[in-house]
């Protein structure tokens, strides 16, 4: 089974995303790089944008396929990873560090508790991922 | 209801070594083992075992053999010596593609064909159904009983060598030779399909397992690796050989796919002859380019290429490629712009990412010429 850490919380899509103050980290779990592959190529939105839960806010792509990553809460982009798009297989090496894709300033708290908690997420991955 | 996917005599060992097996043309097959980045790496610089024992096998045998294959095939079967092998293409009367194949001559008077998996019972059909009642050529679907083995690489010919039963460093590239490997009888082909040297080991299909097995043990101290589909297709990128049902197909002609050197018209009359000829006279109105990206962006099969927004081609394959390090595809280009250097977009998710078209191959051929 995939590592999945219990600080953090989960989408259906496999995005981990991590509470940091009034902020939140997303990026993509250990299961989705395992499953994509070697990645290859990362597409992010700009600071600024505004992303909408459970649509899509960028892009990742291994050899072989083309994934939305979708935002696990409503808000305002205010950190992007910029070292991402020149290596992308850092989302591989460090799914849960270094990997990370966005930093976003939620609209409202509401979205937060709709996210799957540790647990619920591995039950997701029991049950065959989707 | 879905047919049920064939396996290859190599599906055990895939299970085994922890293959992600994926369904592809009808099979089962593995499209990678340990990543396809690394897989591609191991066969560029070292050595890497496929399993493309999905591939069909025909045999044809009579007097009539050779006449058969000529009007069938666009290459000229008559320059091909027993012990040789061609490169060459199966299309329809008007030129477009049924298949690409290699074919073996094995004897004067019987010849081997290699076809894409996924085309197995349409090229069956189609050569069966154009050999003429009058001709003494009998044909063979020999595929279920055969598997195959490419072994790629730059340490493939001392692999090889230690388990062969002869001199293999005397085969040359497109020849082929009958032996045993590891003690398995062989047919042994300096052929490939990733720009590298190296072999491809047709064998019984009871008898492939036991190939592989010999192939990995002997091959532990030359690095050598099970690659999977996924960097069998990088690779093959890097070099622009076409990919049936990616780059070519019955929608495209052998000319604009830039099989022209495989197009023999000097040999005599075959199917898709004349229509070559007269695309060959009025020139092709579009061309299989490389092409580059210059904006980051994977561009991949379907996507539409541009020039000042205008759609002028298409793509038919594309990825990252890991030797030359860029975003490199295949596309169809209008003829005018097929030239090295022109500056294009590929549309990528609704935007103009910049591209250019380049020399090809990609990544720089090491097969063995000599």
């Amino acid at each position: 089974m995939s590592n999945i850490p219990k600080d953090l919380k989960y989408t259906r899509e496999h995005e981990w995303a991590k509470a940091e103050g009034d902020r939140v980290r997303v990026g993509i779990t250990a299961y989705a790089q395992e499953q994509l592959g070697d990645v290859v190529f990362v597409e992010l939105p700009k600071v600024g944008t505004k992303v909408t839960a459970k649509k899509p806010f960028g892009v990742v792509e291994s050899v072989k396929a083309v994934s939305d990553l979708f935002a696990p809460v409503s808000g305002e982009v205010v950190e992007v990873n910029g070292e991402l798009p020149n290596k992308p297989e850092t989302v591989n090496q460090d799914p849960y560090g270094k990997g990370w894709m966005i930093v976003v300033k939620p609209s409202s708290k509401a979205d937060w508790d709709q996210l799957l908690t540790a647990q619920q997420y591995e039950e997701l991955l029991k049950q065959g991922g989707h | 209801m879905d047919t049920p996917l064939k396996r290859t005599p190599l599906y055990e060992a895939h299970v085994k070594a922890g293959a992600r097996m994926v369904p592809f043309g009808g099979w089962e097959m593995p499209v990678q083992y340990a990543g396809i980045v690394e897989e591609h790496r191991a066969v560029r610089g070292a050595v890497g075992l496929f399993d493309v024992s999905h591939m069909g096998e025909f045999e044809v045998a009579g007097p009539h053999a050779r006449v058969v294959l000529q009007s069938l095939t666009t290459n000229d079967v008559a320059a091909l010596a027993v012990g040789q092998v061609q490169y060459s293409v199966l299309c329809y009367p008007n030129g477009t593609i049924v298949d690409d194949l290699t074919v073996y001559r094995l004897a004067d008077d019987r010849f081997m064909l290699t076809v894409n998996a996924a085309n197995i019972d349409k090229d069956w059909a189609h050569v069966t159904q154009y050999t003429e009642h009058g001709k003494d050529a009998r044909w063979t679907n020999v595929s279920a009983d055969t598997g195959l083995i490419a072994v790629q690489g730059p340490r493939a010919e001392a692999l090889v060598g230690r388990l062969a039963d002869q001199d293999v460093t005397k085969i040359g590239y497109y020849r082929f030779a009958r032996g045993r490997v590891g003690g398995v009888p062989a047919l042994v082909s300096r052929t490939g399909y990733t720009g590298e040297d190296g072999f491809e080991l047709y064998a019984k299909a009871a008898d492939t397992a036991r190939l592989w097995a010999a192939l990995l043990g002997a091959g532990h101290g030359d690095g050598v690796q099970p690659i999977g589909l996924g960097a069998r297709d990088t690779l093959r990128l890097e070099m622009k050989y076409a990919l049936y049902g990616n780059d070519i197909d019955d929608t495209t002609n052998a000319l604009e796919a830039g099989l022209g050197w495989v197009v023999k018209p000097a040999k005599g009359a075959f199917i898709g002859g004349e229509a070559l000829e007269k695309i060959r006279a009025e020139g092709v109105r579009r061309k299989l380019v490389g092409i580059e990206m210059v904006d980051k962006a994977v561009a991949r099969h379907g996507y539409p290429a541009l020039k000042a927004g205008r759609r002028v081609g298409v793509v038919t394959s594309g990825s990252y490629g890991p030797s030359v390090d860029k975003y490199i595809a295949m596309a169809y280009v209008e003829a005018p712009l097929a030239g090295v250097g022109t500056e294009l977009a590929v549309e990528v998710r609704g935007a103009a990412k910049a591209a250019r078209v380049v020399k090809t191959p990609f990544h720089p051929s090491r097969v063995k010429k000599a």
